[in-house]
């Protein structure tokens, strides 16, 4: 474990590989906060799905497996998923959840029609496209730990400059439209950076777990505090540790797909906060209640 | 037996259960939760796969679907602490047991007979090759057997409780008044999920599963108003997506499961699309149409709250409209025979219109 | 886009405003997927009343609320705040939507919820400060729970929930306000409080605007009333069109539990 962790400075490989997961725990985890409390988790969870077959088209299209151009079909296709859930929802009688299911299945039914197809095809650059599935933190080079950064940097810069109107947009959006705020267009700024951290994840969680890293740390920075700002760093810090620690237990050479390893870390820190958690884990409730009872009990006001 | 017919068959019994289950979680809005359990299982197959070797076994599949319930429980327990709501809880569980799943299958790899491929598109076009084999005697395949299962639950399921499960779905306060337990409802619906994905992952995998779970039923519920219609328009969806699925599959050589779920999905688009009831073109024209008459018993019932005789400047001052929209609804209303132009610019409501502005708004309280 | 206003803000006085209607409704007609919800909707506010909109479920109400404030197009009609179209008249405005709108359960604090009824002067981009909080801490004070400003808004009752609400909207510094059910789901206490402070704010000259359920207080709280129901059914002060009529039209007959009143 300890020549593990030295790795990390000395590594060339590993640096980058726990450098590309912190860069996606953090923007995952900051983002996440916001799905998490406008109750968008699976939102994140069905557009990520609907990466799938982006990425097969950017690949069938251009033969390259440049990060940039098979991210960019990455986020075309979450966008074109994320306007069908919109047109099912607001123009027939179905309702999000079943709108949700259809897009995160089908989308993804087709990617594995494509994935088979360019299998089929026997184009030798086919290979890497395996590891949007399942994620495989191995294989991020500096390139892609380059592209994750610009991504990130530019989604974070907007989520702290907008910060305020972020916030009363979750909290109560028609509040926010009496004052004049432009909901609309800041309802699909936000879903555009979920999009965002979504494609700089799945690389490395890959689509399918990518939702556990839009919400788990969330929910379990939520344990801990009761202020956004709070919560929004203590989720970004949630979101790295697992990712890094994942990373490296994945690189650590036992053939593992980093995806899982990233979300059961992600789990295991949101089951410690649900028991912990400074604000509303177990232990302290309890131990609340039984201080408010005592001193009830001894005569004094709580 | 040809192959053909034995891929297809299997895929139809994939495609019925799926189909009449999931058009209970499509109308109880638990679509999401059907989709979780489908990711949850997996961990459950894993660890019969220890225990029995062979899938094939009812007691290993009963076993399996233990954890697609404990999953629902897990959900419903960790909403219920209130520190949670539920789309979070559902997309935590449902990751955490997946996520537990595909590192089992990846670090044992050589003690299951799963990969990861397996779990992802399942291996429908392997049905023809395993067949059980009692005694010597060959009883066909497997997949009919343990799909044939599957089907038989979800069907008697649906028959057996079909006024229950109505109740439950469309009156959930009835339902307890009349002493029928949603919670016993609920998780006897989730335990018939937990097989039916269990015993559907052989073929189509833990996740296209799902594409047979939510859009046969999505599709049919844009197309009929009544439950056993929509069953019936779901199990035929789901037939039509597995078939058609194949042979596109098969003549350009890709995933069949893949195929047949990309199907399922094409259907919904058309529905939703062309559905003569609830279809978006549908939709569109009617809400022109309820637009148009709108707009003129608006203009009708403007006129008559500006006396006997008005002009047009006046109405259009009036309503706010544009000057465009104004003499658009007026001719439409002077060729209908709702109104009376005396002389350029003047405008008067006939018999006939006063009638249809004080139906108007005599329809509205 | 919003910051017009900052140049002026203590200068304010109700002289300064246009010589207009706080708010003058005409012809007002919403569809919601072209089912009319609000018909030719016409009446006016004056300046210094507190007027209650009553009418049954489904009347309407806070689509009127929404339809004033532009969150909702019209099919027809308009509506004028200080004869200004709402856009140009947002700072003239406090709002307070429904309690059960929001999710109590977010992490913040009264004091913080109080501070968002600042952000329209704040502008974009920028982070309210000092100034800003002790405004919110004022507001807190006037609805009588400045003791709960750094309490978690799930742990405060419904009432204290409620008063939150209303300091906000008293930070927005408005001349009208519009409040959707302030009372529903109240204690007694507080409904008292809001009662005072709505007298408060109407001795300052102010105009409130209540959507209101209990027509049982309608002649106690209230100078006006605005009777809906789809259509209006009757507008004008308390003492005239408060009346069996006017409400067994509303309310289809059914109007038994105005026995009390």
């Amino acid at each position: 474990m300890l020549d593990l962790f030295s790795a990390l400075f000395t590594d060339y490989t590993l640096r980058n590989v726990a450098l590309g997961c912190a860069v996606l725990g953090v923007v995952s985890g900051v983002l996440g906060c916001f799905a998490v409390l406008r109750r968008q988790g699976l939102l994140g969870d069905a557009l990520a799905h609907a990466t799938l077959p982006g990425v097969c088209v950017a690949f069938i299209l251009t033969g390259t497996r440049t990060p940039a151009i098979l991210l960019l079909g990455a986020a075309i296709s979450a966008s074109l998923g994320a306007l069908l859930i919109l047109a099912v929802v607001g123009g027939t009688r179905i309702k999000q959840d079943a709108a949700l299911g259809i897009v995160l299945s089908v989308f993804f039914g087709a990617g594995t029609v494509m994935l088979t197809y360019i299998a089929g095809t026997g184009n030798s650059g086919q290979s890497g496209l395996d590891r949007f599935i399942f994620g495989q933190a191995a294989t991020i080079v500096r390139e892609d730990v380059v592209t994750m950064g610009i991504l990130a940097g530019i989604a974070l810069v907007v989520v702290a400059v907008l910060f305020k109107e972020f916030k009363i947009l979750s909290f109560d959006p028609e509040f926010a439209a009496s004052m004049g705020y432009p909901v609309g267009k800041l309802n699909i700024l936000l879903t555009a950076l979920i999009v965002v951290a979504i494609v700089i994840g799945i690389q490395t969680v890959g689509v399918i777990l990518m939702a556990a890293m839009l919400i788990t740390p969330a929910a379990a920075a939520r344990q801990w505090t009761d202020k956004l700002s709070m919560m929004v760093f203590v989720s970004g810090f949630f979101g790295a540790l697992s990712g890094v620690s994942g990373a490296m237990v994945s690189a650590s050479g036992s053939n593992l797909p980093t995806g899982p390893i990233i979300v059961l870390a992600a789990t295991g820190i949101f089951l410690l906060s649900l028991v912990f958690g400074a604000r509303h884990g177990f232990l302290w409730s309890r131990l609340r209640e039984r201080r408010n009872r005592r001193a009830a009990l001894e005569g004094g006001s709580p | 037996m040809s192959a053909d017919f034995i891929v297809i068959t299997t895929a139809i019994l994939v495609a019925v259960p799926c189909a009449l289950l999931g058009t209970l979680l499509v109308l109880r809005q638990m679509a999401m939760i059907g989709d979780a359990i489908s990711h949850a299982v997996l961990p459950g197959i894993v660890f019969a796969f220890f225990i029995s070797e062979s899938l094939g076994a009812l007691t290993s599949l009963i076993g399996a679907a233990v954890f697609g319930l404990l999953c629902a429980v897990l959900i419903e327990a960790l909403k219920n602490t209130g520190r949670v709501k539920e789309d979070s809880s559902i997309g935590i569980v449902f990751t955490a047991l997946f996520a537990l799943g595909v590192f089992l299958i990846s670090r044992f790899a050589g003690s299951v007979h799963l990969d990861l491929q397996h779990v992802l598109y399942g291996e429908i076009a392997f049905s023809p090759l395993n067949s059980l084999i009692i005694g010597g005697v060959n009883l066909g395949p497997i997949s009919f057997w343990t799909l044939g299962v599957v089907t038989v639950i979800a069907v008697s399921f649906v028959l057996l409780f079909y006024k229950e499960l109505k109740i439950a779905t469309f009156d959930a306060g009835l339902a307890a008044a009349v002493g029928l337990s949603p919670v016993l409802v609920h998780y006897l619906l989730m335990g018939a999920v937990s097989i039916t994905v269990v015993g559907a992952f052989d073929s189509v995998g833990a996740i296209l599963v799902v594409a047979f779970l939510i859009a046969p039923a999505a599709t049919a519920y844009l197309l009929t108003e009544q439950l056993w219609r929509m069953m019936a328009l779901a199990v035929a969806l789901g037939t039509l997506s597995a078939v058609s699925g194949y042979y596109f599959a098969a003549f350009l050589d890709v995933s069949i499961s893949g195929m047949m779920a990309t199907m399922t999905g094409f259907l919904f688009i058309l529905a939703l699309l062309f559905s003569p009831s609830h279809g978006l073109a549908a939709a569109f024209s009617r809400r022109r149409e309820n637009r148009r008459i709108f707009s003129r018993d608006l203009l009708l019932s403007r006129i008559g709250t500006l006396g006997e005789k008005t002009t047009e400047e006046e109405l259009a001052r009036s309503l706010g409209w544009e000057r465009r929209k104004i003499s658009r609804s007026l001719d439409e209303a002077l060729r209908g025979g709702f109104i009376v132009r005396p002389s350029s610019g003047e405008v008067a409501a006939t018999r006939k219109g006063r009638d249809a502005a004080r139906e108007r708004a005599g329809s509205l309280a | 886009m919003r910051q017009v206003e900052m140049g002026n803000r203590s200068g304010r006085n109700l002289e300064a405003l246009p010589d207009e209607m706080p708010l003058e409704v005409s012809g007002l007609t919403v569809a919601y997927r072209d089912k009319p919800v609000l018909w030719d909707i016409t009446f006016e506010v004056p300046e210094g009343q507190l007027v209650a909109i009553v009418g049954p479920n489904g009347a309407g109400k806070t689509t009127l609320l929404k339809a004033v404030m532009g969150m909702i197009e019209p099919a027809a009609g308009r509506a004028l705040v200080y004869g200004m179209p709402f856009e140009k008249a947002r700072h003239l405005v406090g709002y307070v939507p429904q309690r059960g709108s929001v999710d109590w359960d977010f992490p913040t604090s009264a004091l913080d919820v109080v501070q968002m009824g600042l952000y329209g002067k704040l502008g974009w981009f920028r982070r309210p400060g000092r100034k800003e909080r002790e405004k919110a801490m004022e507001c807190l004070e006037q609805v009588g729970i400045a003791s709960f400003a750094d309490r978690q808004i799930s742990q405060l009752s419904g009432g204290q929930q409620q008063r939150v609400f209303l300091a906000r909207a008293l930070a927005q510094d408005a001349n009208l306000y519009l409040t959707d059910e302030p009372f529903a789901a109240v204690d007694y206490k507080t409904e008292r409080a809001i009662v005072e402070l709505l007298r408060e704010l109407k001795s300052q000259g102010k105009t409130v605007v209540v959507v209101h359920h209990d027509l049982g207080t309608v002649p106690e709280y209230f100078d006006r009333v605005v009777i809906l129901n789809k259509n209006l059914v009757a507008e004008g002060p308390v003492g005239k069109v408060f009346n069996k009529e006017n409400l067994s039209e509303a309310y289809g007959g059914n109007v038994s539990y105005l026995a009390g009143s």
